[in-house]
């Protein structure tokens, strides 16, 4: 779409959007947010790009083609839950790991990995259909 | 065991590499594995034959409520299958390293063919109902492979196939039966089932187990009318129809039945079933197996044959039965591998196995002759070969039938008399007689393809004449453990003029007569429409059953799936207001009793705003987008609900699903041709009185819901256990990814799929695909709304 505003508007946003979603997927553990919620704000950056400048644009902007995010995904959800199998324990059970560093602690776990797959697979999916649905 | 079990399962998986790393030698470096086994279980047989058993067991799936033990165990009976299992294996790899010489695709050939030997040795020895049933799977698996080795030809593929299929189907019926006889004694290991007989054939399901495990049984060992499967299976190359087919895995439902038979047998249904079939198929196709001039038919029929005799002899159930299986399946094992090896041998060098296309082989290949020769007359019951003891058994206990045994005896000698030409047919017609021209020049096959059939057709001679060496070594113990308690019998080749060897004389004579009128008899109008009622019909059968699956199949997916979204639309509604509103009418009834007391102003405020909006939209808004923008502004309504509500991950999935269904809405109908309105009044009228009954029904349902008490446990349990079990203070989430993380990914591979099917329902376009832009419209948005659904 040729707009102006759009695309200025759309220019400054986009990362401003991205890192708001990064920013609710973290904090969606204790705060609302999560993959989920994380990854439709992403891709709603995602969509926004493909308005204002068309979709060849969004696929140098994203790099990586988004049924790879799919597959990256579905990846994630299968190692997340086999991790715990490992130390003889059923198939996706949380296993967590704390590193304190003194004044912040780090928690890092299998339903970490669990969510970063989610938010692949919506961000994959969306993109994916407004791709399509655009290149048509 | 399970070491050798699990070694031959991974030299299996790396044989590609094996063949690779000693090229032309590797079918006699790989057939030092089944002989090391086929020594392992033979070091067993003293242990054995002093009327011991070994056990051993290893936990292999341990939960709370589930616990399988890789079990196994041997006594008589498995011993014996793993012996023909291990050594006919070992000449099977040699002998498919001849005749498959030269093959690119050989080293699947060894992959597949000792994946099967592993699976089959699993299923003689595994103690555990459930590794049993693994093992039986296994070897229905392998069998496909191996059967559609020649998979670039269409009837290798249809036959492998219909064999998958047929076992398959029956095996699944067997779990079923072996899991009720598990829960009906709370035994899953045999050894403790084999104690438990009385309880089963007490208990009140013993029909119903009885029946499933037959239908197992039966479709893998080839019972009539499940038989066609097996000469089917001839589309396998000859060394998979000599193991598979005839010596090992059509044998595992006689093997079951064997096993089972101190739990399952000795009662009337089972004598008549078991029994029963048996005679039917040994009858049946002993006469079939005449009706083909192909010599690989012909040994599958008189295999089935084989089959039905053994299935016969475990429902007749006494001690003389027992015996005679015990011999019978050696001496079958033996002289139907040599008879198979020798087929594929002739087929390999000559260029056919049609009986009428061969003659005078004898001199060309003497040592193919000599093993053929052997065997046959094993397999016709001649003495001094071990196969004449067998049959001489096998009258005896038909003799002796628990029920009609004039019936019995009778029909078992009509099949033998087919049985004996057979034996005659496939052996004085290729090889003597007159010298015809063959498709190739013939010569005696290599040492790998002979050493085989002659060592098995040896052995025919020597266990005939010296029957000592392997009755209380072996048939002692293998009939004492089908017939659950210590039997104690010899065997010998002379027993005095007595009335099985009277039987075994007419049977010899009516051989020899139908051999001679077999070219008048193959051409004969009943010995056509024998074949075509007992050869093809069940065939027909099986093939109209799979055709009409397909055809329902289509039938409902061009009714269902149309292409017009709002005929799914009015499908969907349809079958909810009908399916659901039936069981809310009858269940529960309409509850009228709603409480407006704690309902707020802004609350009335937001509700009635958004039914006002969506009104007016509805009323005066006739374009597509008018429409999606008042679906928005429910959406984005629910969304300020459910925030007043405090749920604000409902809300802003809500607000982003929204937002983003709205954008991909539009880009679709961007797509989607204008079409105009053109129902007639009377569809107008059935759409609305199906929307506003689905409209009202949710309505009701939603009150009548809301009425009954809140369960507060599940909430509460986990409001409670989010920070300490899962270090999240946030339920919604701890909810998705880590207490019901399975659900997740099952929705979350839902969305991955949509996502893939939309992508290829666009891209199929762009390749020239059939169907018009409007079905894919529908599909498209459809996909959307679930994709909405699933937040």
């Amino acid at each position: 779409m040729k707009s102006l505003i759009l695309h200025t508007a759309t220019r400054l946003m986009i990362g401003i959007m991205i890192l708001f979603s990064l920013f609710l997927f973290f904090r969606g553990h204790d705060e609302p947010g999560g993959g989920f919620i994380g990854g439709l704000v992403g891709a709603g950056a995602f969509t926004l790009y493909a308005i204002a400048f068309g979709t060849e644009a969004t696929r140098k902007v994203l790099r990586v083609n988004p049924i790879t995010l799919i597959s990256i995904g579905l990846l994630s959800l299968v190692v997340s839950g086999l991790i715990p199998m490992f130390v003889a324990e059923p198939f996706l059970t949380g296993k967590w790991l704390f590193i304190e560093w003194g004044a912040v602690d780090t928690k890092l776990s299998t339903p970490l990995i669990f969510d970063i797959g989610v938010y692949l697979c919506v961000v994959g999916f969306i993109v994916t259909v407004i791709f399509s649905l655009e290149e048509e | 065991m399970l070491i050798v079990v699990a070694l031959i399962f991974v030299i299996a998986l790396i044989s590609p590499w094996i063949h690779r790393l000693f090229k032309e030698k590797a079918g006699w470096v790989l057939a030092l594995l089944p002989f090391g086994s086929f020594v392992y279980l033979i070091s067993w047989l003293p242990h054995i034959a002093a009327g011991n058993v070994v056990k051993e067991s290893t936990t292999w799936v341990s939960m709370a409520m589930f616990h399988v033990d890789l079990a196994f165990y041997l006594d008589g009976l498995s011993l014996m299958f793993g012996l023909i299992i291990t050594g006919i294996g070992t000449f099977i790899v040699l002998y498919g390293s001849g005749y498959l010489a030269g093959d690119a695709n050989l080293p699947r050939f060894y992959c597949a063919v000792l994946l099967f030997m592993g699976s089959m040795l699993g299923v003689v020895l595994a103690d555990n109902l459930i590794s049993i049933f693994v093992f039986w799977e296994l070897t229905s698996f392998t069998s496909f492979i191996l059967i559609g080795y020649s998979h670039e030809q269409e009837n290798s593929r249809k036959a492998a196939l219909q064999a998958l299929l047929v076992t398959g189907i029956g095996g699944l019926a067997m779990l079923a039966g072996l899991v009720l006889m598990g829960f009906a004694s709370g035994h899953w290991e045999v050894t403790a089932l084999l104690n438990e007989g009385d309880i089963i054939r007490d208990h009140p399901h013993y029909v119903a187990i009885l029946i499933l495990v037959l239908a197992g049984a039966f479709t893998k060992s080839a019972q009539f009318p499940f038989s066609f499967w097996l000469p089917g299976a001839m589309a396998a190359p000859t060394p998979v129809s000599a193991y598979l087919h005839s010596a090992t895995m059509v044998k595992a439902g006689v093997y079951l039945l064997a096993r089972l038979n101190p739990v399952l047998g000795s009662t009337e249904i089972w004598l008549l079933l078991v029994g029963g079939f048996g005679l039917a198929t040994l009858l049946i196709s002993a006469w079939l197996s005449i009706s083909y001039t192909d010599m690989k038919q012909i040994l599958a029929y008189s295999t089935v044959m084989a089959l039905g005799t053994m299935m016969m002899l475990i429902g007749l159930g006494t001690e003389l039965a027992m015996q005679g299986l015990a011999v019978y399946i050696l001496s079958h094992a033996m002289y139907k591998g040599a008879l198979f090896m020798v087929a594929g041998a002739v087929d390999h060098e000559t260029g056919t196995r049609d009986v009428l296309k061969l003659g005078g082989l004898r001199p060309l290949m003497p040592i193919s002759f000599a093993a053929a020769g052997l065997a046959a007359i094993s397999m016709a019951g001649i003495p001094p070969l071990y196969g004449f003891i067998a049959k001489e058994i096998v009258y005896e206990a038909a003799l002796e039938a628990p029920l009609w045994p004039v019936f019995v005896i009778t029909l078992a000698v009509i099949a033998n008399i087919a049985i004996v030409a057979a034996s005659a047919i496939v052996v004085i017609r290729p090889f003597l007689g007159k010298k015809v021209e063959t498709p190739k020049k013939a010569h005696e096959a290599p040492l790998s393809m002979w050493v085989g059939p002659l060592t098995l057709a040896v052995l025919s001679v020597l266990f005939g004449v010296l029957p000592f060496l392997v009755d209380k070594a072996l048939m002692v113990p293998v009939a004492s453990s089908v017939y659950g308690a210590p039997l104690d019998f010899y065997l010998s080749l002379w027993h005095g003029i007595n009335l099985p060897l009277i039987l075994s004389l007419i049977t010899l004579a009516g051989g020899i007569l139908v051999y001679r009128i077999w070219d008048r008899l193959r051409e004969s109008a009943p010995i056509k429409v024998y074949q075509a009622g007992f050869g093809r019909l069940p065939i027909s059968g099986y093939e109209g059953l799979l055709n009409g699956m397909l055809n329902l199949a289509g039938f409902q997916t061009r009714v269902f799936q149309n292409g017009l979204m709002a005929n799914y639309l009015i499908t969907i509604l349809a079958t909810m207001l009908i399916a659901v509103g039936y069981t809310f009418l009858t269940r529960s009834g309409i509850i009228w009793d709603p409480s407006f007391e704690n309902v707020l102003v802004q609350e009335w405020a937001l509700t009635i705003g958004i039914l006002a909006s969506l009104g007016i939209i509805l009323a005066f808004g006739h374009s597509r987008l008018t429409m999606v923008i008042g679906a928005g502004i429910v959406g984005f309504g629910l969304a300020l609900i459910y925030l007043m509500h405090g749920a604000a991950d409902l809300a802003m999935t809500q607000v982003l699903v929204e937002t983003l269904t709205v954008i991909l809405v539009v880009l679709v109908l961007i797509h989607v041709p204008r079409i105009k309105d053109a129902r007639s009044t009377t569809s107008r009228v059935r759409d609305a009185v199906v929307a506003t009954g689905a409209g009202v029904m949710m309505t009701l349902l939603i009150l009548a819901a809301t009425v009954a008490p809140f369960d507060a446990f599940i909430s509460e349990f986990y409001a409670e256990a989010s920070y300490p079990l899962a270090h999240g203070r946030n339920i919604v989430n701890v909810i998705l990814v880590d207490f019901r993380a399975l659900d997740t990914m099952g929705e979350v591979v839902v969305v991955a799929i949509a996502g893939l099917a939309v992508y290829a329902l666009i891209k199929m376009k762009r390749f020239g695909s059939t169907g018009n832009s409007r079905a894919r419209g529908a599909e498209i948005s459809n996909t959307a709304s679930k994709q909405e659904k699933s937040s």
